[in-house]
């Protein structure tokens, strides 16, 4: 994986964001933290289950024409914590980072919490900090650990 | 410490409270402590749900520090029924008045309105969230009754919707407290709320019976269990009966056990344990005034200001 060569060869798009070594099963969740449905035109590939020495199974994404904020990756490290993202411009790997588990996410996720005040009609942005095996909603106190990726507010 | 609004009891240190509860002892003995720093303040009373107790509670307090109150008014009366947001209405109530009390079915009201105003934001209960006020005062009944440390305290009830519960329990981490939650198993306290216990290092245990603590307990907080809360009534009646205490169940319990509710009580409390020792619920009541005299004391500015003597007791 640390070949620069193999991972162009792997992922031949010429700008863009190729995201390895996400958890499998969760590409379409990473899609829709990106807030990519296909609507857009963008060229997006999936791969999903494929075989790897590190997770036995992964998913890759690659989506060209599109880079990743830091806020976005950062969230990425919820649903897929082993993803490693590249940034892609003229075939090169220019950037090449771990995700990170950010203190907080804001304006990601929605609240399961049907009676949170952020599900009301309000002027305010989600936001939750990251605890051990989770997040927590910021405004209710309210705790998500499992299934994360059913919470994107970018649906 | 200061603190700019009081929207949960976590945020309540040990020092915190005990400068309110002292602050509130004062304001007890001496109604008129605080001459007339207050006399140009205005409160704002915004009761997105009805609750009598509580607002009379706080506009009696402030007119008692000299102060004066403007009341939203009922929710069908004003333009929130026309679909005006939380965040637009509390940004219209900053022009007219120094403090915010506000009272919101929805959980995390009162943190977001503290995000657009520059006033003190009191929450007077926010969903099934917090009730920080309701605990104060709650404590100060406490420390009337049995002091504040090496306690044993059952809370039982509505433990998952009972915010005067979620803020208790949060408050009661500050002290040396051993907290029994007696409960049926689908009103459990919210996952939540358990993280911030165990995270504060609380030594916790759940019941599902009052018989299996009553006999240890210092202080049993009792809170109604609401019929509306149950999809379907047998349900309700399978367990109601379990939550309910008269002057026979308290056979069991020791002779100094405090016996608190933050009212209106339904039936979880017999009658006929009004005249004994236990009850101390009405004395809870009425000790709200006192309490969040010295809690608004301690978060607004009086206009009296530079007597930090007399100014220093709230929670800031
Ligand atoms: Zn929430």
């Amino acid at each position: 994986m640390s070949d620069p060569e193999r991972e162009l060869r792997v992922s031949k798009i010429r700008d863009g964001t190729v995201i390895d070594h996400i958890t499998g099963g969760q590409a379409l969740n990473v899609l829709a933290i990106l807030g990519i449905d296909g609507d857009e035109g963008v060229g997006v590939s999936i791969g999903m289950n494929v075989p790897s020495d590190k997770l036995g199974t992964k998913d890759v994404v690659k989506v060209e024409d599109r880079e990743l904020s830091q806020g976005e990756v950062d969230v990425l490290s919820l649903l897929a914590p082993e993803a490693t993202v590249n940034i892609v411009r003229e075939f090169e790997v220019v950037d090449k980072k771990r995700v990170e588990r950010p203190a907080r996410v804001v304006g990601l996720l929605t609240c399961p919490n049907h009676n949170c005040i952020t599900n009301a009609d309000e002027p305010v942005e989600s936001a939750f900090g990251v605890v051990d095996d989770g997040v927590r909603c910021e405004f209710c106190g309210e705790i998500v650990r499992e299934d994360i990726g059913d919470h994107l507010a970018v649906h | 410490m200061r603190h700019d609004h009081l929207l949960s009891a976590g945020q309540l240190t040990r020092e915190d409270i005990e400068a309110v509860l002292d602050r509130a002892a004062e304001l007890d003995a001496d109604p008129g402590a605080v001459g007339d720093r207050y006399a140009d303040t205005l409160l704002a009373l915004c009761f997105f749900e009805p609750s009598t107790r509580t607002k009379m509670s706080f506009d009696t307090a402030m007119k008692r520090l000299g102060g004066d109150t403007v009341d939203m008014g009922t929710v069908e009366s004003s333009s929130v029924k026309k679909g005006e947001s939380l965040a637009d209405t509390v940004r219209v109530i900053e022009g007219y008045a120094d403090g915010i009390v506000l009272r919101h079915p929805s959980e995390g009201a009162a943190k977001l309105a503290s995000q657009f105003v520059d006033v003190p934001v009191v929450n007077a209960g926010d969903g099934a969230g917090q009730h920080p006020s309701q605990t104060l005062l709650d404590l100060y009944t406490m420390r009337e009754r049995a002091g504040l440390d090496d306690l044993t305290v059952g809370i039982m009830g509505d433990l998952k919707y009972g915010r005067t519960v979620h803020s208790l329990a949060s408050a009661l981490t500050n002290f040396d407290a051993r907290m029994h939650f007696v409960s049926p198993e689908s009103l459990r306290l919210p996952r939540g709320v358990q993280f911030d216990l165990h995270d504060a290092g609380a030594r916790l245990r759940e019941h599902t019976d009052l018989d299996e603590v009553l006999g240890e307990l210092d202080v049993l907080y009792v809170t109604r269990i609401q019929r509306e809360r149950f999809p379907d009534e047998n349900e309700y009646q399978k367990v109601a009966g379990q939550y309910q205490i008269d002057a026979a169940t308290l056979e069991a319990a020791k002779d100094d056990l405090t016996v608190m509710h933050p009212l209106p009580r339904v039936d979880e409390i017999a009658p006929d344990v009004d005249t004994t020792e236990y009850a101390a619920y009405f004395a809870q009541a009425h000790n709200g005034v006192p309490v969040r005299m010295a809690l608004l004391d301690g978060l607004l500015d009086g206009n009296g200001a530079g007597d930090d003597a007399a100014g220093d007791g709230g929670a800031r």
